[in-house]
């Protein structure tokens, strides 16, 4: 199932310079993730797991420490390389699911390939594929607002989808969704990285969310605790059966159509 | 990304705010507006000169008492007792270039009809004086050389005189009173209207030189010579001769100061011409003022664009936004605003000068250099606005974007 690895953290430290004080976000983090891996990040807040989520992300850069993707050394790379980087190579998914208001569906999940360059017939022919492998073909035209959360999230996932990317960091993706969404969308996660040998990495405090990865990273004061393989891994498709649908989410839907 | 793209993500974060977005576009519509508006005005009143130079005839070359110096006249010649008839006789008889001349002696008084009286211009001078001005009676006749030679008490009225003592009864034939003289009316003339500095030439009653000079100043010279060369070009070739001429009469030694000048009407035209381009170089400051205070509301308006749209910018960076992207992507909405705003201002521009043309019946040209000089300005006003929000923009943190609430 795993293949090569795709992430290489050597020794990564992160600190926050605020003035007087140095904050240590992260102390000396090393680790690995090979292709296919479906990693859960865990820690209370101030353990650094975001901090180490904007690493990867490449959103920020280690203070010492070096970031291999894909082998390449992204520690030092100027900030419109990383904007390359981010288009191409990662995908996200954040808890607030961040879809531009007035925007619909379609021309959200297209955001990243108008930046790739992407000409337009192309695009939108990306942004279907993308939205029919979330399930959300139909909806294209929808606006966020007219969308559920679950809904408005696996648009996102969908945007994170677009530039077929190596890499899917979610964070805390249910973390705005009731239980039985939150499912919903472990489930098109799971089959993402099982059908389609997709790596994700998933930031979450809840133990329930983590139990759907392979594996569980849990961080404590910057530094990485435990690293260990997730055993009795919950199907996501196979808690939805014993989950009552939701006939709120059902209205919804109907209301939106 | 590239320029459609980013053109028309412009447009549509613009229009998702209309209201804010014509309110800023208003600053620069006034902005330009008043531009064109002040420029086309400044260039109508320079287009009025230049009729008046036409009515004055562009042949006229004036000879005055008094100093002049190189950029200025110096109006001094109350003091000057130097120019008399036999000086005008001679350029007459000696500069061949000059046609025609007519003396002129000014001074102001009461003129009085019945109950009704009026302070104005006299002005003395003989029949010719009327044609050398190109200058018509409506009603009634120029007096006659023989009225001149016997300083008969007759008097022509401008059409403001006129209207002010008689208002809407014949003026011909009537008798006034002009500094306590008796006068009577034998002629009105045409209206000329506003003479190139701006005075009321219609202001203004005309009797022989003769009359003027013993009866009304006391005086034996003159103020002034109009003349009139054979064509534009003599006019300025006779000047100097005038000027040898003259200075050889009045005994000025080489290298001392003139005690006359001698003016040709191109040369007055350039002055008036010249201040009016002064005036427009105001007003068009005045103006362009509006549209840098129009910039300002438009940085203003970005700045807050910026932060309400902070997160936006942080999922766009999150995808790969690079921040050449963002910062185009607000430079070019700041200079749509701009752009859009010049144009309305061009139309405003040009619907306000028509306005006054109609209403103030004052020309209004419309000149191509007015409207691409604010078409340019007002981009170039959202270029300098729009960049300092669109580079806070782009420097925005990724991470502390996406988090903002």
């Amino acid at each position: 199932m795993t293949g090569q690895v795709v992430i290489r953290l050597e020794n990564v430290h992160k600190t926050y310079d605020l003035g007087e004080q140095k904050v240590h976000a992260l102390r000396g983090v090393s680790l690995e993730m090979r292709t296919g891996e479906f990693v859960a990040v865990m820690g209370a807040s101030g353990s650094g797991k975001s901090t180490l989520m904007n690493i990867l992300g490449c959103l920020d850069r280690p203070t010492k420490g070096h970031y291999f993707l894909d082998g390449t050394d992204v520690s030092q790379l100027t900030k419109t390389e990383l904007a390359k980087i981010r288009n191409q190579k990662l995908g996200f998914v954040f808890q607030q699911f961040n879809l531009l208001a007035r925007t619909s569906a379609l021309e959200n999940v297209e955001l990243p390939t108008v930046y790739a360059g992407i000409p337009p017939e192309e695009r939108e022919k990306r942004a279907r594929e993308a939205l029919e492998r979330v399930g959300l073909a139909e909806r294209a035209g929808h606006y966020p607002s007219q969308l559920s959360g679950g809904q408005q999230q696996r648009v996102a996932i969908a945007r994170a989808l677009v530039n077929r990317p190596s890499i899917l960091l979610a964070d805390e993706p249910t973390g705005n969704l009731d239980s039985r969404t939150s499912v919903e969308i472990m489930d098109i996660l799971q089959r993402l990285n099982e059908g389609q040998g997709l790596t994700v990495v998933l930031v979450t405090h809840e133990h329930d969310i983590a139990q759907y990865a392979k594996r569980a990273l849990v961080f404590r004061d910057g530094k990485l605790r435990s690293d260990d393989g997730i055993t009795d891994r919950w199907e996501a498709r196979e808690v939805l059966k014993t989950l009552p649908t939701l006939e709120e989410e059902e209205e919804e839907e109907t209301e939106a159509t | 990304m590239d320029f459609w793209n980013t053109m028309r993500l412009a447009l549509r974060a613009l229009a998702r705010n209309k209201m804010r977005s014509s309110l800023t576009m208003l600053g620069i519509i006034i902005g330009v507006g008043a531009v064109i508006a002040t420029v086309s005005i400044g260039e109508g009143a320079e287009f009025l000169v230049q009729q008046g130079i036409q009515s004055m005839g562009t042949n006229a070359v004036f000879i005055g008492a008094g100093s002049n110096r190189p950029g200025g006249m110096r109006m001094g010649f109350g003091s000057v007792k130097t120019l008399t008839l036999d000086d005008m006789q001679a350029i007459l008889r000696e500069v061949p270039l000059i046609r025609e001349a007519a003396p002129v002696v000014m001074n102001r008084g009461q003129v009085v009809y019945g109950n009704q009286n009026w302070s104005t211009g006299i002005t003395g001078t003989t029949p010719n004086y009327f044609e050398i001005r190109n200058w018509p009676v409506q009603a009634g006749s120029v007096f006659s050389q023989d009225e001149v030679d016997s300083a008969a008490n007759v008097a022509i009225l401008g059409t403001t005189v006129a209207r002010y003592l008689f208002g809407t009864e014949d003026p011909v034939g009537k008798q006034i009173r002009v500094k306590d003289l008796p006068f009577r009316v034998i002629g009105v003339l045409e209206s000329k209207g506003q003479s190139v500095m701006g005075d009321d030439q219609d202001d203004r009653i005309f009797a022989p030189f003769s009359t003027v000079q013993r009866k009304i100043s006391g005086i034996t010279w003159l103020q002034f010579i109009n003349a009139s060369a054979i064509s534009p070009e003599a006019s300025l070739a006779a000047v100097p001769q005038i000027m040898a001429l003259l200075r050889e009469r009045h005994r000025i030694r080489p290298g001392d100061e003139e005690d006359f000048f001698v003016r040709t009407q191109s040369e007055v035209a350039d002055l008036a011409n010249q201040t009016q381009r002064v005036m427009t170089l105001l007003l068009g400051s005045i103006a362009s003022v509006s549209l840098i205070v129009g910039g300002i509301g438009i940085m203003n308006i970005m700045l807050v664009s910026v932060t309400e749209r902070t997160r936006e910018i942080g999922v766009r960076m999150a995808v790969g936004a690079t921040e050449r992207d963002v910062q185009s992507q607000f430079l070019v909405e700041a200079v749509t605003l701009s752009m859009v705003g010049g144009v309305a201002g061009i139309f405003a521009g040009l619907i306000l000068s028509a306005l006054i043309s109609n209403f103030l019946q004052w020309p209004t040209l419309i000149s191509a250099k007015a409207i691409v000089i604010a078409a340019v300005f007002s981009i170039a006003v959202g270029v300098f606005f729009g960049f300092y929000p669109a580079r806070k923009a782009a420097q925005l943190d990724p991470i502390e974007a996406l988090r903002y609430e």
